[in-house]
Formats: C-alpha cells, structure tokens, sequence
C-alpha cells in the first residue's frame, strides 16, 4: 500500500472496513505527517494527540465488535477542526489573541455529531481572526502557506483546513464559510469544498461573525469524501433555532445523467481582472461538462459587481454586534489600568488584530444615527436584488458555474496594507452568501506556477444534492483531483 | 468621503476600542476607501424594493419551557479571567456616595 495519508477518505474507510489498516495507525500516519511537515506550512494550532489516538482507539473497539457496514463511513476517520467551531475542552481561538487560553465547556453540533460518527479529532486549524479575511494573514497566530507554493496563501479564512487537506496532514476538514471562507481556500490548495445552503447546518458553536451569512461546511480531497460529512452534519438543531427542518436528502453518487441538467454560465463573471488562465480552465471545465451532455445557457446575474459593497457593510454591522461580546470579563485575557470602562477598551484594543477592529469599525459606522439608511439599510434592499438575480436565474437553469476567484493563490503580502484590494478578491463568493445557497468549488486545472484553479456550482437553496451529483460525475471523468503538492 | 481623525476616534470610542495615533491614521484612510466604494449603492434605485434582514422567514420558533441541565459553574467561570467566590470579578463600576 502507498502512504497511508495518501488514502482519500473514502479509501481509507475501505480499508478499515477490510481490516488492512487500524484507525489508530491511520492516526499516527497522520500526526506524523503533521510533525514533519507542518512547520513549514502551519496549518494546524492546536494538535490533539491525546483526544485523537482516545477517539481512533475507540473507533478500532467498534470495528472489532460490529460489521463494518453498519457503522458511519467517518468512524475512525482522523479529520481537523477550523479553529472558530467550538471542540470541547481543546482551546478554541478564532485566531484571536482575545480569546486566548479559551476552553470551550461545549462542542459545537457539527463536530458533535461527527464525533458521535466516531470521527478523529486531529486538531484545530488555523483562521483569519474571526474568520475575517482571505488569506489566513489576518490570523494573530501567523499565517498558513500554501502547501503547492509555500510563498503563497493557502487562501482563506478556511486556509488552515485547506492546506491541512491539501497536504494529507488529515482526509477532511470542517470549514466556515461566510464570504467564500470554504470555497475560495479550496480553490487556492487545490481541493473540493462544501459551503452548504444557509440553514442546513446547525450554528451551534460556530464562534459568530455574521450571523445572516454564516454557514458550516467542510473540505476534503474530492467530492465523494465530501457527501457523507455533510449528510451528518446536515438538518435541523433544537440548540439553533436558525437551522432548517427541511430532511436532507440522501446525496446518491452513481454517474448521474447530466444530459438533463441545464448549466448557467452568468457573464458577469468573466471580467477584466479575471487571470486569463483561470477563465480558459473554466470554460475547459464547462466544455466537458456540455461533452457529457449537460445544457449550456449564458445568464446574467446583473447586480453582481454590488456583491463587495454590500457584503463590506452587511457582514461588519453584523461583526460589531457579535464581537460586542469580547469584554473581557467572561473568557480571554483582560488588559487594562483596573478601572471601568477603561480595561473594555485596552483589552479590545490590544487584543482584536488590524482587520477584526476595521470591520468592527465599519459596522459601528454603518448602523449608526444618521448613516444607518444610506448604509446598511440600502445594503440590505440591494442584498434583496442579488438574492432576486439568483431567483430569476433558477428559473431557467438547475446550476451555475463559473470561477471561484479571479486568480490563483497570491503571494503572502500582496495586498500589503491595502484592505479594500483584497475585499475586490471576493467578488465570485458572496453573492452566494448573500442570497443564502450553496455553493462547491473543485479543481478544474493548474496554472503556468502549477498553482491549482477550482471552479464553482452554485445551486438554489438545500438543493445540495445537485451540486454533489454533477461534480461528481465530472470527477469521475477527470483526474485534477488526485494531484498532490510535494511535500 | 474622507472620514476625519474625530470621527474615527467617535467610532473607536461606540466600539469600545482604544486606538493609538497611528492606528487613527491608517483606519482614516483604509475605512473612507472603503466607505467611498460602498457609496456606488447609492447609485441603485431601491425605492420599490424591500430589505433582506435573512434569506430565511423570520420566525421566532417557540419551546417547552422546561428546566434542562447547563453546565456547572465551575466549569462556566474556568474562562474567566478573574473569578471569584463563584462570580466574574469586574472593576468598581458605581461609585458610593463618601
């Protein structure tokens, strides 16, 4: 057998099931992998070596005392928590020097319930601070690298999870994703990432940003991996009361026919200051889906360029509202002279990074007296045209694709000191957030750099299903997928 | 639209943020970039359209009010940066009349 780690998940629950391998062993292949290699892409912040061989040892009991195909496909899976979901009693930081030493007394529900499955908990992994930025340089803990280019981002603010996957340091990673924090790290390392509809996944310990675009999702090498991780973690949560009862529907990966399914192509999506090798392995992509029969249409989603500045106000009033919390009197260290209010304004301003005090700021602006109306309230009318713009599309066709970013992963430092440049990367990922649907991003290519290009399906809200069963038929035609950077 | 220092300050000062002189001057400049770019929504006509607070109904689900278990207060106050006699010790806020 090749290396362990360079299983995919679905692979190494195989081979669980035919007893060539123990979930321990899978585990210590896994943390060894990470030893070795991260130090130079930092993807993790905390490794839990305890917690993990704990929960693979257990998982190894269940497969000695039961028939493996009545047991869930994650059982004794080895998996990396994005740091902004609570795991319980492993320090949960959100990047973040405020929350730091933070324990949460609770497990967020989507990890619950992959634990419940028997999955092993690796770690935690790295995140812009509050899960706000793009590039895991907002992190207070350092930034991630890119695991095919060590000079580059790994994207983010999933950046973490994205290049733990990528380097086979872990089979999966549960992500966040309020912007594009999945999809657009997913594209940067070269792997497959879920941003389910808003709603399908309970909320319940996800540390809040902006709580009308949050949602959880996962990463992981490719799209089969993915479909059992989300049918877990998927449907309604009494401790959210945000998330749907809608029944998540079986997700069913057998070759579907795709001469059925009807693609848009939206084209205010190939732009000036799309890279032009990202546009021509799109437009390859959607040349081998209309070869596998698929219906191609152009459409237009005409308030797309409004996406940035009305996410840029949305997401920050939402922000200044959930980090009113960080006072610290509850959890997180407390900076100050001693005296109220004055330790609530040290430890705020000592302890919350660059981009977190901006968007805070940016918020506070936007809802307050005089500007709320021009600001935030326009944002949230023009919010309802961008949701309007997905309704009338779906009309007519049963998916979109297009590009996840305009380019492929940057250079650490790029955007210097420049925040508005590096909102303007966002543009291909928020309007799905905005009008609240999923989303998935997959390989479709590599530039001249070797540098991976993923690109997007969109689909209406809950109709994951679709998503999964044409990406995965595309997979199975093609093989970016199972291209793995040297490490 | 070019935010001044005051302002920027009045804003740290609602969010409850102590800024250096230096972060004064950087917020200005990289937080009227981006308000000057928000302002092109005001170019859309909204006059006819109605705001999106969340793509879900807005409902408020209703529960049994039944007593449940919560964590113990041990476990609650191990965050907190200075517990005492089972309480979140903060500074004075009141001051007593002498």
């Amino acid at each position: 057998m090749a290396e362990l780690t360079d299983l995919s998940m679905l692979e190494a629950a195989s081979a669980l099931r035919a007893g060539d391998v123990s979930s321990t062993e899978l585990t210590r292949a896994c943390l060894d992998r990470i030893r070795a290699i991260d130090g130079d892409v930092h993807a993790f912040l905390t490794v839990t070596d305890d917690l993990a061989l704990a929960q693979a040892e257990a998982a190894d009991r269940k497969f000695k005392t039961r028939p493996g195909e009545e047991l869930p496909l994650v059982l004794g899976i080895p998996i990396a928590v994005k740091d902004v979901l609570c795991v319980e009693g492993v320090p949960t930081t959100c990047g973040s020097r405020i929350l730091e030493g933070y324990r949460p007394p609770y497990s967020a529900t989507s990890v619950t319930r992959l634990v419940e499955a028997g999955a092993v908990i690796l770690g935690k992994a790295n995140t812009d601070e509050f899960a706000m930025g793009s590039s895991t340089e907002n992190s207070a803990y350092g930034v991630s690298h890119n695991p095919w280019n060590l000079d580059r981002v790994p994207g983010g603010s999933s950046g973490g999870p994205a290049a733990a996957v990528a380097a086979r340091m872990c089979f999966a990673a549960l992500g966040t994703d309020t912007g594009g924090s999945v999809r657009q790290p997913a594209a940067f390392c070269g792997v497959s990432g879920l941003k389910t509809s808003y709603g399908r996944i309970s909320r319940y310990g996800l540390i809040a940003y902006g709580s009308s675009l949050d949602t959880v999702g996962a990463l992981a090498r490719n799209i089969a991996d993915l479909a059992p991780i989300f049918s877990l973690m998927a449907g309604h949560d009494p401790l959210d009361s945000t998330s749907v009862t809608d029944p998540v529907p079986e997700i069913r990966l057998n070759g579907a026919d795709l001469r059925e399914l009807r693609i848009g192509v939206p084209k205010e999506y190939f732009i000036e200051g799309l890279q032009p090798e990202v546009e021509t392995a799109v437009r390859e992509a959607i040349d081998a889906f209309r070869g596998m029969g698929a219906e191609i249409r152009e459409i237009s989603l005409p308030h797309t360029d409004l996406a940035v500045p009305v996410y840029y106000l949305i997401a920050p009033a939402e922000a200044s509202a959930n980090l009113a919390r960080y006072d610290g009197v509850r959890y997180g260290p407390r900076r100050g002279p001693g005296k109220y209010p004055d330790d609530y304004f040290v430890t705020r301003g000592e302890l919350f990074g660059d981009e977190v005090k901006r968007r805070i700021m940016l918020g506070t602006y936007a809802l307050s007296a005089g500007y709320y109306d021009a600001y935030y309230g326009q944002a949230q009318k023009v919010r309802t045209l961008i949701k309007q713009d997905f309704d009338a599309a779906f009309k007519d066709v049963d998916l979109i694709a297009c590009p996840v970013a305009p380019t492929t992963a940057f250079g650490i430092g790029a955007h210097g000191d420049d925040p508005l440049s590096m909102y303007l990367e966002d543009v291909f990922t928020l309007p799905a957030n905005l009008a609240g649907i999923p989303g998935l991003s997959f390989p479709v290519g590599f530039d001249s750099d070797g540098l991976p290009i993923g690109m997007q399906f969109m689909a209406p809200h809950l109709k994951e299903a679709q998503l999964f069963s044409a990406a995965h038929t595309y997979q199975s035609a093609t093989s970016w997928h199972t291209s793995w950077p040297e490490l | 639209m070019a935010l001044t220092h005051e302002e920027v300050r009045a804003i740290a000062h609602l969010a409850r943020l102590q800024l250096t002189d230096e972060e004064v001057e950087r917020f200005a400049g990289q937080l009227s970039d981006v308000l000057d770019y928000a302002a092109r929504l005001n170019e859309v006509d909204t006059s006819e359209i109605s705001p999106t607070a969340s793509v879900l109904p807005m409902n408020a689900p209703l529960r049994p009010d039944e007593v449940r278990p919560c964590p113990p207060r041990d476990q609650l106050l191990a965050n907190a940066p200075d517990p005492a006699g089972g309480m979140f010790r903060v500074p004075r806020v009141l001051e007593l009349e002498p």
